[in-house]
């Protein structure tokens, strides 16, 4: 389904990034939902907003993805009833990100499936919502009692496992609730929101300049990724357009950002699996990606370089040798690891039929980025209609149709492989020019989205620009909203100790969902 | 097997070979390995927590353990449970949601204890302060012997922050 296709007008917004803005009514959300579930199209992130200030009551929005580009509708809510038409029963996904509007803002979706708090827990109390206008950023509430009700499985020889928040290795904090008979998981849910840190709060009181470097902390391992989406979004509400070089680099920084994060799961796969050979190798690998980071662009995870209008640095040309032959050594290695790996009867049968995610619950649940693909769906954004440089890279989507560990790790296996491709490609086709073009001023209430593919999936952020160049309000989204749930699915019948195994091949963001 | 024992052996060690010839890599791991000897009879065990952050502190302390910077190598091991640690290595700031479990995990560590913490956010708060939901800066929460800055901080400045803790401690 196309933009073109819904019967309402879309303002389309400039820029490379195909985004369209439409307001709705109560009954077009509803009807749009079902038409856009039955076309095959994606629910990518939702959230709200309060405009109480500016007479306006309170929104909802929800971006969808077309075959031919972003749409975001707005649904406007009174001021005294701010309720909407539940999207859990088409997208199940937005269950999780309702729940957290509604903690967040107190703009409520009519009769959901699963009413309970996400992000609340004893922080502020039921009632309260940190996000409205009128709420001090500053503001404390005293401490309440954390309640929650957890989903619990009775029945002969049931017994719960409560994992976390704080786990046993260096890993974010999250409680994973284990419902099992002797060893095999019957349900597990998850419990996050431990980390939230009042992420969107903060952005209000900065300016559009100022946000990048929230944003490039939203999920430090996907610095990136935040911090090109929003960029993007800010260049789109103001108008500007970034140089070819300055595409070409971003580029350059997302695949190496992508390179590094894989590796670093590579060997954590093989470590999770005892085989600790895999981790020390990969590691190694790394974490000469790392330093070769820091020589060239000063920061080891590639953060604070993209800002609005392009990089706050230059690649200096007498690098780009060093790059090509960095990334043909690295190529060598890892094929070389990967036979390792692919030959390890010992690694294969814990990899193998482990944490299987099916195609059809992939599709029903709406799974995305490197997961989906590793249960066969082909979804990446850097490929098809994709924004400079990739429409001119010709970029291959790994996909793999098992589902389990090893399809995970294979997708990422092929995904190193491309990108050091792509890396090899860029350096040898990067365009003269400026990486850095002024970003003109931004007229207030303008709004933008930036979407990029990160390594875990698409990241998405939204800016609407205040007065005098602030930000009046940014959600950044990590495709981790969608997978968490699925992760909940994957376990189903294994045995608890594969959950670490199974849980680091999504290796899913607790910050990034926290915010 | 043969493919992976070719493959260590190409390898080699690397702890020691330090490709770009950082001093202050090999200036912080003797002396590191010293102190853990005479303070901790050769082995110093270790408890992390992450109390909010955005997850770069924990990839640096995933770092120190990599083949270059060994830490394993000097006798300082990471715990899973708080009672076998000698040192807790808190990253964030600290949310309002792990503010509780932080303390938890303090008050179950036996004394004489240590705490490192690892950030500008551990630091000061960071980029995202204090607010309805982070109370900053671990110090604001629990006792910290040593804050180690950066965005992240590099492993180097992460084992120096440790060795400075236990130095402190002597």
């Amino acid at each position: 389904m196309r933009l073109a296709d819904l019967p309402f007008p879309f303002e389309s917004a400039p820029g490379p990034a195909a985004v369209g803005f439409a307001e709705v009514t109560a009954d077009q959300w509803q009807a749009t939902a079902g038409r856009l579930r039955s076309a095959g199209a994606t629910l990518v992130a939702l959230w709200a907003a309060d405009r109480r200030d500016l007479h306006d009551g309170f929104e909802i929005r929800a971006a969808y993805a077309l075959e031919d580009g972003l749409a975001c509708l707005r649904l406007p809510l009174p001021a005294e009833a701010p309720d909407y038409p539940d999207l859990g029963r088409h997208f199940p996904a937005a269950g999780r990100m309702q729940r957290a509007a509604f903690d967040l803002t107190g703009v409520a979706p009519l009769d959901p499936a699963d009413g309970r708090p996400w992000l609340r827990h004893g922080a502020w109390p039921a009632g309260a919502h940190p996000l409205r206008r009128d709420v001090v950023a500053r503001s404390v509430w005293p401490a309440v009692a954390d309640d929650y009700t957890f989903v619990s499985v009775s029945g002969d020889g049931v017994h719960e496992i409560p994992v976390g928040p704080v786990h046993a290795g260096t890993i974010e904090p999250g409680h994973f609730r284990f419902s099992v008979v002797g060893e095999r998981v019957l349900r597990l849910e998850a419990r996050l929101g431990y980390k939230h840190k009042g992420i969107e709060k903060r952005f209000e009181s900065m300016s559009l300049d100022e946000g990048v470097a929230l944003a490039g902390r939203v999920s430090g391992d996907s610095t990136v990724a935040f911090a090109w989406a929003y960029a993007m979004a800010v260049e789109q509400l103001s108008g500007a357009t970034i140089p070819p070089r300055a595409a070409a680099l971003r580029a350059m920084l997302l695949e190496r950002e992508r390179v590094a994060n894989h590796l670093g799961d590579l060997g954590a796969l093989g470590n999770d699996a005892g085989f600790a050979f895999g981790l020390a190798q990969f590691s190694r690998l790394k974490e000469d990606w790392l330093r070769l980071n820091a020589r060239f662009w000063g920061h080891r995870y590639l953060m604070d370089r993209i800002v609005p209008g392009g990089l706050t640095d230059d690649l200096d040309d007498a690098h780009l040798p060093v790059l090509a032959r960095q990334v043909h050594d690295l190529a060598d290695e890892v094929v070389r690891l990967r036979r390792i790996y692919d030959d390890h009867a010992g690694l294969q049968d814990r990899l193998r039929g482990c944490g299987v995610v099916s195609n059809d619950l992939a599709q029903r649940l709406g799974l995305t980025g490197l997961a989906a693909r590793a249960s066969g769906m082909a979804v990446d954004l850097r490929v098809g209609r994709a924004v400079p440089p990739y429409d001119g890279l010709d970029v291959r989507c790994a996909t793999r149709s098992e589902g389990d560990v090893a399809a995970r790790a294979a997708v990422r296996f092929e995904e190193v492989a491309e990108s050091l491709r792509l890396i090899g490609l860029l350096a040898e086709t990067l365009p003269d020019g400026p990486t850095r073009v002024a970003v003109p001023s931004a007229r207030q209430g303008a709004c933008g989205i930036g979407r990029v593919e990160g390594w875990r999936g698409e990241v998405l952020v939204f800016v609407e620009a205040g007065a005098d160049e602030r930000i009046r309000r940014c959600h950044p989204h990590d495709p981790s909203w969608q997978n968490w749930p699925l992760l909940e699915h994957a376990i189903l019948g294994n045995i608890v100790p594969d959950f670490p195994l199974i849980n680091k091949s999504f290796n899913l963001s607790y910050s990034g969902v926290d915010l | 097997m043969q493919h992976i024992l070719r493959q260590i052996a190409r390898t080699g060690i690397v702890t020691e070979a330090y490709p770009e010839a950082d001093e202050s890599l090999r200036a912080t791991t003797e002396r590191l390995q010293r102190e853990v000897l005479a303070a901790f009879d050769g082995a110093l065990v270790i408890r992390h927590v992450d109390a909010g952050s955005c997850n770069g502190c924990e990839l640096e302390i995933h770092a120190a353990n990599n083949p270059y910077h060994n830490l394993e190598g000097l006798g300082i091991r990471f715990a899973a449970s708080p009672r076998h640690a000698d040192l807790l290595l808190v990253t964030g700031p600290v949310s309002r949601h792990m503010e509780e479990a932080l303390k938890r995990t303090y008050d179950a560590m036996p004394a004489p204890k240590l705490v490192v913490a690892i950030g500008d956010c551990g630091c000061t708060g960071g980029v995202f302060g204090e607010s309805y939901a982070s109370r900053g800066r671990v110090s604001n929460v629990i006792p910290v012997d040593v804050a180690v800055p950066g965005c992240p901080p590099t492993p180097v400045a992460i084992m120096q922050g440790i060795l400075t803790a236990i130095a402190r401690a002597r």
